[in-house]
């Protein structure tokens, strides 16, 4: 059986570095909240739709309660002191303030416990939901079949919703199992989530809880016809992090992308609103049983793929133990890794195998997320096609729960009906011819794979320990991180966190926590 | 003298082209046949289908071989191109110096809607990209990425701030034409706030060439197979032509 002779003392040392990082933030997750984390509740209180000009109405609330002061208590407890005193639902509380009819502030305090008692109803009533739509998953599952591994994960990006209905149906009919709706590129730094279907969007579609709903119906009906069940992706990150994940829980998306880093270092969002963001936003995936996952491809596509290799190692460790703080199980980490070292260098694919093995080794129950090459994909698209031949190999060979299938045309287009069709048939031949043929083969125990896979999670402990003792926040203002600096109070969304009152109240943090064992 | 040309296959002008595209018809001899005519339609002769690909949902692939009777005469092309020599980076550093006697200050950035970095980390970011470094490792320059989806007045602004010698403007997404629209949009500010003549506007990307860069007002173009050794050579010379 191929298998590494990992040092189990750098593991254990690597994961109590990891824990001593992640741990140093409870003051952050408990005395904090932010606006996203707020317009979350009020999406799972039932609030929806948008005003005319397309403020979404949870932003509408967000605004008047932050310009009267008033959003330390939190959303919930206004909104629900509104519905109380008027005898509305919480949709009809928000098309009243949207209206410019009612000011929440405006009117008298029910008692504390009928708030609560309202709150909690609403909360159970969501949280039923949530957990009926995990449990047909379950149901799905069970009489289809399980996921085969590595799972095939196809993207589609024609920026209509409805265009890629048609494209994920067919990737689905070539053996996709996994289709990923691409978001349109400036979605990340929008501070609310549009309403409605789309149809224009640019390198993607807009992540909205109608377009995830148009495509799980139609993933629902293609799953029937050809009798395995098609799973759901999209990106819960960005500025609204935990509203996405509200709304794919909802609506029965079946994993998220979901980094507890990505944002602060590829998109420049504040650290402290994403960690707070993150903690909430995973909680809610937990809850809905949906399977996370991580953008460590990305460390490898801003730096070099085997100098940078640790830092891969470092993000997972802290995407792992973040996660097990939001209650997120192993079963349910797609942790991420990347193929991406330069193919003119001598053993490269040595060097891959070495690395896709540590991920796999490290993570044994997590269905770790295998990402393409796209930094050295070309124009040529025949030598592209070769590339991800060898990357569909690794895959296979070291068993994978993901492959995030490559295409022949990465860097030219948003792929083309037949570029996906091509990349599924490349990774059916590949997983079919060496499918057993892992378990006929063995390292030798000073082979270089073993070596060089001992040696990244060498620097990736070292990393860690380094960063446990300046801190996560200070390591990021150094640029110890993908090389770039990100001050914990710069960059984008720090004037949507706030401090809560001693009265704040989130009916749906509470309840999961209580029900996820936190 | 004119020089006429012709694919080539295995014998010299046979005019042998390949084939491969989707069409929404059913993977058998009629959808075939729609297939044959298509290319035969798009004035192609000897039309060989050599797979069709079921791809579901009503749609097959076609993979062909056909003869083309289209030519071209390579005497009579003009194109345009970067012209300026491309040195490595410790020759532009010391050409620099020799010439200009100062730093020169480019400002980058991935403009409006588009947040993939790519292209302008492999230019600027120290690290460069395929045993190129970037322009930060150049003693030369003075680089200042800002990153992605920075709106064209923050990119304009920070080039006035820093008195720029040349601003780079990456555009990596290109659907619906998105590039050309951000581009576009850059440059027309560029000039109400004139700004245009006082620094060079490069842009670059997988689908810029120099001509289109051109046609659109910049002062040249980087696509595919760029990098830094290339851009920094051309601000350098160019510059120190103009002689600032």
């Amino acid at each position: 059986m191929l298998k590494l002779d990992l040092d189990q003392n750098l593991v254990q040392r690597a994961r109590a570095a990891a824990g001593r990082i992640t741990g140093g933030f409870q003051w952050l997750f408990d005395g904090y909240s932010s606006y996203t984390i707020e317009r979350t509740v009020l999406r799972l209180m039932g609030i929806d739709g948008a005003q005319e000009g397309g403020r979404p109405l949870p932003n509408v609330i967000i605004d008047h309660l932050s310009s009267q002061k008033a959003m330390r208590k939190g959303a919930a407890v206004w909104v629900a002191n509104a519905m109380l005193a008027r005898n509305f639902s919480a949709q009809e509380v928000a098309e009243a303030v949207a209206s410019g009819e009612l000011d929440l502030t405006a009117l008298p305090m029910a008692p504390a416990d009928k708030i609560y008692t309202c709150l909690n109803d609403l909360a159970a009533k969501m949280l039923d939901h949530i957990k009926a739509q995990a449990q047909k998953r379950s149901t799905m599952f069970d009489r289809y079949g399980a996921r085969r591994t590595p799972a095939i994960y196809v993207i589609v990006a024609t920026g209509n919703i409805y265009e890629d209905v048609t494209q994920a149906k067919a990737a689905a009919h070539s053996g996709a199992d996994i289709i990923a709706v691409i978001r349109s590129t400036a979605q990340s730094l929008l501070d609310y989530v549009p309403y409605g279907a789309t149809t224009v969007g640019f390198g993607g579609t807009y992540a909205t809880q109608e377009n995830f709903r148009i495509m799980r119906k139609a993933l629902d009906e293609v799953s029937e016809e050809l009798g395995r069940y098609i799973s759901l992706t999209n990106y819960a990150s960005g500025l609204c992090m935990p509203e996405i994940a509200a709304m794919g829980a909802m609506e029965r998306l079946d994993l998220m992308l979901n980094d507890a880093m990505y944002g602060i270092l590829f998109r420049d969002i504040n650290p402290k609103r994403t960690l707070l963001d993150q903690y909430f936003a995973r909680m809610i995936n937990a809850y809905a049983g949906i399977e996370i996952q991580t953008g460590e491809d990305n460390y490898l596509t801003t730096s070099d793929a085997i100098e940078k290799a640790y830092t891969v190692t470092a993000s997972q460790l802290l995407n792992e133990s973040f996660a097990l703080l939001s209650g997120v199980k192993p079963a349910k980490m797609g942790l991420g890794h990347a193929y991406e070292i330069n193919p003119e260098i001598e053993n490269s694919f040595s060097y891959e195998l070495a690395h896709a093995m540590l991920t796999r080794e490290l993570f044994p129950e997590a269905p770790v997320k295998y990402m393409p090459p796209t930094k050295f994909a070309s124009g040529n698209i025949f030598k592209t096609h070769l590339m991800d031949a060898m990357f569909n190999f690794v895959g296979q060979l070291t068993g994978q729960g993901v492959q995030l299938l490559g295409m022949m045309t990465e860097a030219i287009h948003t792929p083309h009906l037949v570029d996906r069709s091509l990349a599924i048939e490349n990774a059916q031949y590949i997983f079919t011819a060496v499918k057993d043929l892992a378990e006929n083969l063995e390292l030798r125990p000073d082979s270089f794979i073993n070596r060089r896979a001992n040696s990244v999670l060498q620097e990736a402990t070292e990393f860690l320990e380094r960063v446990a003792d300046e801190g996560l926040f200070q390591a990021m203002a150094l640029g110890e991180f993908a090389e770039i600096r990100r001050p914990e109070n710069g960059g984008k969304g720090l004037d949507g966190v706030f401090e809560r009152d001693q009265d704040y109240y989130n009916p749906f943090m509470d309840r999961i926590k209580e029900e996820l064992g936190l | 003298m004119s020089k006429i040309v012709k694919p080539y296959g295995d014998t010299l002008n046979d005019g042998k082209v390949q084939l491969s595209f989707a069409l929404p018809v059913s993977p058998d001899a009629h959808g075939k046949e729609a297939a044959r005519v298509l290319i035969l339609n798009m004035g192609f002769s000897e039309v060989e289908i050599t797979c069709l690909r079921d791809l579901g949902e009503g749609f097959t692939h076609f993979i062909a071989y056909a003869v083309t009777p289209a030519s071209v005469d390579t005497t009579k092309l003009k194109v345009k191109v970067v012209e300026t020599p491309v040195m490595d980076m410790e020759t532009t550093d010391e050409y620099v110096s020799e010439h200009l006697g100062r730093t020169i200050t480019v400002v980058g950035a991935c403009i409006e809607s588009d947040a993939h970095t790519v292209g302008i980390d492999a230019i600027m970011n120290m690290k460069g990209y395929n045993h190129r470094y970037g322009l930060e490792r150049y003693h030369s320059f003075n680089a200042i990425n800002m990153g992605a989806q920075v709106p064209s007045e923050e990119l304009l602004a920070k080039a006035r701030e820093v008195s720029a010698d040349a601003i780079l403007v990456s555009q990596v997404v290109t659907q619906k034409n998105i590039h050309i629209q951000n581009l576009t949009r850059l440059i027309e500010l560029a000039e109400a706030e004139g700004l245009r003549d006082k620094m060079l506007f490069i842009c670059g990307g997988p689908r810029i060439t120099h001509e289109l860069a051109i046609e659109l007002g910049y002062d040249a173009g980087f696509g595919t197979g760029s990098y830094s050794t290339d851009v920094a050579s051309y601000i350098a010379v160019t510059l120190s032509k103009q002689g600032k």
